[in-house]
């Protein structure tokens, strides 16, 4: 029992430590890759290649002055950047990070707990996250906050009906919500993705929407809102939104990486390795899935400009949602035609 | 009328075709331009250790030219100061005492010869209008200073000295340098000094 709850524990407190470590990475890439995008060079000073460029960042943020405004509320201010933090940092504990160690007699998976209804935690879990940007955008009592804070809060909600729309249809295909079976059961190449494309377009849309990153960054939009929800903020505070926003970037690749790129999965690798070393060559190939789902991000941010609102409200709600329902109707069609189903 | 560009389109309030309304090949076709920059050769230049370099005609500090015997050329005759559109020159004319000829090229000289280079723009019409090839702007930068007045620049700042001596000679075009061989000039010639 000890053991258990020492190795619970300790895969809790790695799991924590690379989202972090993987969020503070993710700014300096999206500098670099901004950079790059456009021709430059990028953070290059702080250390070799700027690879000590986060630290300094955080240093930067901890040592600016902390200023709460006179006129708003003192406890929704506060907890507003620190939901948007924890909320962020608890999906991480249902994704499979890889398949089990087999250490002595006992198998120790590489998964915190394997809940049934995995993607319904996660989905539960990032509709709380937009209280983070609510209760901070409203206890700033600035309209720019305000603004910024209404329109994630019913982007998010717009967004997270296609979402789960899509992911209907996976489970459709699928038959569990567990993630830990979901993984699992895309051996070699049957990743989900080639048995649902147009879910996975849709899942990665509503994923931008949901992380609010550009093309749908209209809660931050700097260029009207003056940073949108947090505009009031400042020191560490306005660094855990910041950050939040990164680990969110990384949680939604672990996700679409896990639910339809075959998780740890990579095909043709079993005929080399087995045991202890598959399971580590499967923790390296997510995170590299992982890498390039961020990178993907970037990549998008620094390509598109951003939606106008009408019109980010138009494509969620008279295409998206209309093409998940289509999504859902052609994959029971197919199963019906493939005699999964009777 | 002729066109700025080949490339200007004409806009049009049309119906989009589908494949425009999809958005999809519009936003693939984006991300093949950033992904091919990514890997372009950068334009950054890193400044402290590299920099750029200046055109051979650059326009910067300007310097008062002396001649091979080491005697001033200006003659304080005025007309840079009169070309001069920012109103940065003022000098004050002085005449060559006896035993001065080293010093000086010809019987009046500039006591004073003062350029704000505040002032200044660069343009170069100082060194246009000198009948006597006196001034030229040098590929030397302006030092930034904490105090203003330091930016008038006098004649111990403009003045060439004779053992480090400012190169004009890419400031001359290969025609005007060709226009000076003129027997007409022939006593103004930059490097030659009055007997």
């Amino acid at each position: 029992m000890m053991s258990f709850l020492l190795y619970k524990a300790l895969l809790v407190i790695i799991i924590f430590v690379i989202s972090l470590v993987m969020a503070m990475y993710s700014t300096y890439g999206e500098r670099k890759v901004a950079a790059f995008m456009q021709d430059r060079l990028g953070p290059n000073r702080a250390g070799p290649i700027g690879i000590l460029q986060p630290l300094a960042d955080g240093v930067k943020m901890f040592m600016k002055e902390e200023i709460i405004p006179n006129v708003s509320n003192k406890f929704l201010f506060v907890l507003g950047p620190s939901v948007a933090m924890f909320t962020s940092c608890i999906t991480g504990a249902v994704i499979p990070w890889g398949t089990s160690l087999h250490i002595g007699n006992t198998y120790y998976p590489l998964q915190v707990t394997d809940i049934n209804i995995g993607i319904l935690y996660i989905m539960a879990v990032t509709s709380i996250g937009v209280y983070g940007i609510m209760i901070g955008g409203w206890a700033s009592n600035n309209k720019y906050s305000l603004m910024g804070a209404l329109r994630a809060s019913s982007q998010m909600i717009s967004y997270e009906i296609a979402m789960g729309l899509a992911i209907i249809a996976l489970v459709m295909h699928t038959g569990t919500l567990s993630l830990g079976k979901i993984a699992a059961m895309q051996t070699s190449w049957h990743w989900n993705v080639i048995y649902q494309p147009l879910g996975f377009l849709i899942f990665l849309i509503c994923a931008f929407a949901e992380t609010n990153r550009t093309p749908f960054d209209l809660p931050e939009s700097d260029s009207e809102l003056i940073g949108g929800y947090h505009t009031e903020y400042s020191s560490m505070k306005l660094g855990f939104y910041l950050f939040a926003e990164y680990i969110n970037m990384f949680i939604s690749s672990a996700v679409i990486s896990t639910i339809y790129f075959g998780g740890y999965h990579m095909p043709f690798v079993g005929h080399i390795a087995s045991g202890n070393f598959l399971a580590i060559l499967g923790v390296i190939f997510l995170f590299a899935k992982i890498i390039f789902f961020i990178f993907f991000f970037m990549w998008v941010r620094w390509t598109l400009p951003r939606f106008r609102y009408d019109q980010l409200m138009n494509l969620g709600w008279k295409v998206l949602i209309p093409l998940s329902i289509f999504n859902i109707g052609l994959t029971g069609f197919l199963m019906w035609a493939t005699g999964r189903i009777h | 009328m002729q066109a700025l560009t080949t490339r200007s389109k004409v806009a049009v309030d049309k119906k989009m075709t589908l494949k425009e309304r999809l958005y999809l090949p519009a936003i693939i076709g984006g991300m093949a331009i950033t992904l091919k920059h990514f890997f372009m050769k950068k334009v950054t230049i890193q400044y402290p250790e590299q920099t750029r370099e200046f055109a051979p005609v650059y326009r910067g500090q300007h310097v008062l030219k002396r001649d091979d015997n080491g005697a001033e050329r200006c003659t304080a005759c005025g007309l840079c100061a009169v070309a001069c559109p920012a109103e940065a020159i003022t000098m004050t004319a002085a005449e060559r005492k006896k035993g001065e000829e080293n010093l000086y090229r010809e019987e009046k000289y500039a006591s004073v010869y003062e350029i704000n280079m505040l002032r200044c723009i660069f343009c170069g019409l100082c060194e246009e209008a000198c009948p006597k090839e006196a001034i030229f702007l040098t590929d030397r930068k302006v030092d930034s200073e904490y105090q203003r007045g330091i930016f008038v620049y006098g004649k111990d700042k403009l003045v060439e000295k004779m053992d480090e001596r400012v190169d004009v000679s890419k400031r001359q075009t290969k025609e005007v340098i060709e226009f000076k061989k003129h027997p007409e000039y022939a006593h103004n010639q930059l490097n030659k000094s009055l007997k």
